[in-house]
């Protein structure tokens, strides 16, 4: 735009007070540049999206494609890695299965986590509803401390638990992340449970008394089913941590019968320096897909319970 | 079943209040009687509910329903049904499991608590929501279903905090209604909480007036409406407020209905008292006129609101003086120290 | 009636608590004092008998060239991937926060690096970087970047190995951080983006003076959680480099545990540790400013 033109418009329009008089266009140049703009935002919005998924998932698509692929074509020298140079197989898929720890490992991280998630909602429902709740003159403090419990750092944690892990004669046995994985679990469940409890309308569980219940069963038969969206956050974060833990896990567990998925398969799948790439390619996301997919499911209620745990805690 | 509620000397403190929020008070109902605690927010007539219920522990004092001693015992065991402001139905259950709930609790047979818990959805005209969700229901209907559950044990004693609170204008008049017929086919002792005089003089057969967790004067409406026990009660109930006016060691107080314009009174001026109204503004409300003013020769030129009832026709502009009369029966008095109702000053 | 213990609220509330606070004592409040105890010992995983040595340990530790690198790297890498993380987050926690077709396996896939266990995403990434079969070498080459048939060796030079560990690190902690951001974002009421463009704000004008204002104390917990991750994670490094190429790319965590598990000297370990403390002691103090702050409003 011209500063001679620009004036000149802006002269006009001193006359005609209008959509068009700050920036000197007219109606009609205006509503083109706007729909311009509005191509050009989704256009652009399209773009981070593609780029931020594909940067996201690069490697899991590089697995998926790895998985099938033949020695002979993974291992030639320039092939492109991205196609299949060669008819692709499911050789190596049924390998993982039949002849791998694969299956094993996924058992034992359910079983981990079966109980974790057991143990951690036994100890962190009453713990979070009596701080919610009941008259205890230093609940808020002590919740608090609760949570900074989480900041201790296993690797200054483990050196004791070694001692500890042995002393219990737990070790190289699963049963020993069953002990320690609540460590984690626990406080900050309590802390999300926290957060739902408070949200739980306090006049409920008071008509449920005046109804008939005593505190205890208030708790159990009424703010226990209105906190279920917390209960399903902590049972899906205690199980997954199962999933994801690396350094207890490692730390305590030699022996391949008794690992986890998140150990498993970086140590037992490959031998010496030999990667078993398509095995452990495979492995790696047939784990990561169905975690992924229950997240996906459940991040509003996540959202949600975080903001809870923080503004009304 | 009518049973009486007595409170002897209840305290109840709060840590960090700096005052108790409910203080000494000493209060008893009558069988079967509709009792409303009325006061301004703050004023600890929801604590006083709680502390019935057993939902607040007291610090001092004593709780006694049909006689006997309460103080102590959880909510479940004192007898009573409770109705919440937010009517705290379940959310996670229907229409019948929220009624069925307090038999449940109690162990009632599967047939038995059926039974009765239609009898009650009957009685309240919810046999046809008896399968929804509460957030289905309209607001009229949540507080029905409330009623229903606080009637389907049949307690002793209903404690009902601010029901109406959350029902818009139309459906209130209505849901007062249908609480006051409730009541009157129950004959259940009824203790009410509310901030509103307009339910509590429509729906109370005694009225207990609280400030700051003190009861200021307990008597039948029209007794607490007439002759208030002391200026706070006299300026929060009515609308507009009693007019006060100092007069030397004492407060002369007449209701805005009490004063009539000189002229409309026909025989002579005995056992009236007679004044003058600068009218500075008028408001004309629902056919009544509402006079603001300053009013001289009663004490000091004090502002009052003077209502004049839709019969009496006499022109009246803004910024003119007339002068009014209140009968002296009409007339109520308290002390300028204690601002406590007293006699009628001699001469 | 009577008064049953399922009734006493004083003491239901103590009952409650107690197994978490029981619980949470055992395995570590005491594991942890036990923990800095052995940093003035000389325990060993073979040798438990406790010996008071001062501390030894931790002038051992501070002579020791590598433990002097991991207190570094460990710094560094935690600075480098908050800071790349926030920028990236703040992208994707926009996009997220906007309408478009297709957005769900858009949100799936962004979410998978975070929703994958470290050391998977980790391993997945070995293969990427690879020094022979790597894919992005084959990128180079197609692009002219990198010459036919050399390779980068991307976890075999110092330099590029550490680049590694901070974009392995970004790269699953984004989505954590945008999913946080998105939090605070959703929270600022639409009214408030209505009345900005009403007031004839464009976009650039609304992200800075609208939208990151109003979600900076969300985007500070996104930092604390993101240096907190990074601070004390060693899967990533332990997985991905296990410290390569000579130990260049260790990091206090994965350092404790070569020390205290793979050599066994638990007392070692735990004086490597120790030093994780001081940033948690900070975070520490963060959280409870906020936390106090929250309560005042």
């Amino acid at each position: 735009m011209g500063g001679l033109a620009t004036a000149v418009a802006d002269a006009d329009a001193v006359d005609a007070p209008g959509p068009g008089r700050r920036s000197g266009m007219t109606v009609d140049e205006m509503r083109r540049r706007a729909r311009r703009r509005h191509v050009v935002g989704r256009v652009v919005v399209y773009a981070v999206a593609v780029l931020a998924a594909l940067l996201s998932a690069f490697p899991f698509i590089v697995e998926g494609i790895v998985t099938f692929k033949r020695d002979q074509d993974l291992y030639a020298p320039g092939n492109n890695p991205f196609v299949y140079n060669l008819d692709p197989t499911t050789e190596h898929l049924g390998f993982l299965f039949t002849e791998t720890g694969f299956l094993t490992f996924v058992g034992n991280t359910l079983m981990v986590g079966t109980v974790v998630v057991a143990i951690t909602l036994l100890l962190a429902l009453p713990a979070a509803y009596s701080l919610a709740r009941l008259p205890l003159r230093w609940s808020g403090a002590l919740g608090i401390t609760i949570f900074l419990v989480y900041l201790i750092p296993p690797s200054l944690l483990f050196v004791s638990f070694s001692r500890l892990v042995s002393n219990l004669g737990l070790q190289n046995s699963r049963w020993s992340l069953v002990v320690l994985y609540p460590t984690i679990t626990v406080p900050v469940s309590v802390w999300l449970l926290l957060g739902f409890f408070k949200s739980v309308p306090r006049d409920i569980e008071e008509q449920a008394m005046v109804d008939g219940l005593s505190r205890l069963a208030a708790f159990w038969r009424v703010a226990v089913p209105l906190a279920f969206p917390g209960i399903v956050a902590v049972v899906v974060f205690a199980f997954t941590l199962s999933a994801h833990e690396f350094l207890y896990a490692s730390a305590f567990i030699s022996s391949s019968s008794e690992k986890t998925v998140s150990v498993g398969i970086p140590t037992e799948l490959v031998l010496g320096d030999v990667f078993h790439w398509q095995e452990l390619q495979a492995a790696a996301l047939l784990v990561a897909l169905p975690i992924a997919f229950v997240f996906n499911l459940l991040l509003e209620r996540f959202v949600s319970g975080f903001t809870m745990g923080a503004v009304k805690g | 079943m009518a049973v009486v509620v007595e409170a002897v000397g209840l305290t109840k403190e709060f840590p960090g209040g700096h005052r108790p929020a409910v203080d000494h008070v000493d209060l008893a109902t009558e069988e079967g009687e509709y009792l409303v605690l009325l006061g301004p927010s703050g004023c600890g007539k929801t604590t006083l509910l709680r502390m019935i219920a057993g939902l607040e522990r007291p610090t001092e004092g004593e709780i006694r329903i049909g006689g006997d001693v309460v103080n102590g015992l959880p909510p479940r065991a004192r007898r009573i049904a409770m109705v919440f402001q937010s009517y705290a139905l379940y959310p996670h259950k229907t229409v019948r499991q929220n009624i069925e709930f307090p038999l449940k609790a109690e162990r009632m047979p599967t047939e038995k608590r059926r039974e009765r818990a239609e009898w009650a959805a009957e009685l309240l005209g919810l046999t046809r929501l008896l399968d929804r969700r509460p957030r289905q229901l309209s607001g009229g209907e949540r507080q029905r279903v409330a009623l229903a559950r606080a009637l389907v044990r049949e307690p002793s004693v209903f404690l009902l905090d601010e029901p109406l609170s959350n029902l818009d204008a139309k459906l209130r008049a209505l849901a007062r209604d249908d609480l006051k017929d409730f009541h009157e086919r129950v004959g259940t002792t009824t203790i009410y909480v509310t901030h509103d005089q307009v339910e509590a003089m429509g729906m109370g057969d005694r009225i207990v007036v609280m400030l700051d967790g003190q009861v200021r004067q307990v008597g039948a409406p029209q007794a607490v409406y007439e002759r208030p026990a002391d200026t706070f009660v006299a300026t929060f109930l009515g609308s507009p407020p009693m007019n006060l006016v100092a007069r030397d060691d004492v407060i002369v107080g007449f209701r805005p209905e009490k004063a009539l314009p000189a002229e409309a009174l026909g025989g002579g001026l005995d056992g009236h008292l007679r004044w003058t109204l600068e009218v500075n503004r008028i408001e004309y409300l629902s056919g009544d006129r509402h006079l603001h003013g300053v009013a001289e020769g009663l004490g000091k030129p004090t502002p009052v609101i003077v209502r004049l009832p839709a019969t009496v026709l006499l022109p009246i502009e803004t910024g003119t003086t007339h002068d009014f009369v209140v009968r002296e029966d009409d007339l109520c008095w308290f002390d300028a120290e204690t601002e406590q109702a007293r006699e009628r000053p001699a001469g | 009636m009577s008064v049953r213990l399922a009734d006493r609220e004083g003491l239901l509330s103590r009952l409650m608590l107690l197994p978490a606070i029981v619980y949470i004592v055992a395995l570590v409040a005491v594991p942890f004092v036990v923990a800095i105890a052995y940093s003035f010992s000389d325990v060993t995983a073979g040798n438990p008998g406790y010996d008071w040595v001062g501390l030894d340990n931790y002038r051992d530790n501070l002579e020791d060239p590598v433990f002097r690198r991991s207190l570094w790297n460990t710094f560094f890498f935690t600075a480098a991937t908050v800071g790349l993380t926030v920028v990236f987050a703040n992208i994707v926690a926009l996009l997220l926060t906007t309408d478009f077709r297709g957005k769900w396996p858009v949100r799936f896939l962004i979410l998978l690096p975070w929703t994958t266990p470290a050391a998977l995403g980790a391993i997945a990434w070995v293969f990427m970087l690879d020094s022979l079969l790597s894919p992005i070498d084959w990128i180079l080459w197609q692009v002219g970047l990198l010459e036919d048939g050399r390779h980068m060796v991307w976890l075999g030079k110092s330099g590029l190995a550490k680049a590694s560990v901070i974009g392995v690190q970004v790269w699953r902690l984004v989505p954590l951080a945008a999913v946080i951001i998105m939090a605070g974002q959703s929270a600022i009421p639409d009214d408030i983006h209505d009345a900005a463009a009403v007031d004839g704000a464009g976009f650039w004008r609304r992200l800075w003076e609208v939208t990151l204002p109003l979600t900076r104390p969300v985007i500070a917990v996104a930092v604390l959680f993101g240096s907190i991750l990074t601070f004390t994670d060693m899967s990533v490094v332990r997985v991905l480099t296990n410290g390569a190429p000579v130990n260049q790319t260790q990091v206090l965590a994965s350092w404790a545990y070569v020390k205290g598990i793979d050599g066994g000297n638990l007392a070692q370990g735990a004086a490597v540790a120790v030093f994780l403390l001081p940033l948690l002691l900070a975070a520490t103090i963060a959280i409870l400013r906020a936390v106090r702050r929250w309560e005042v409003t």
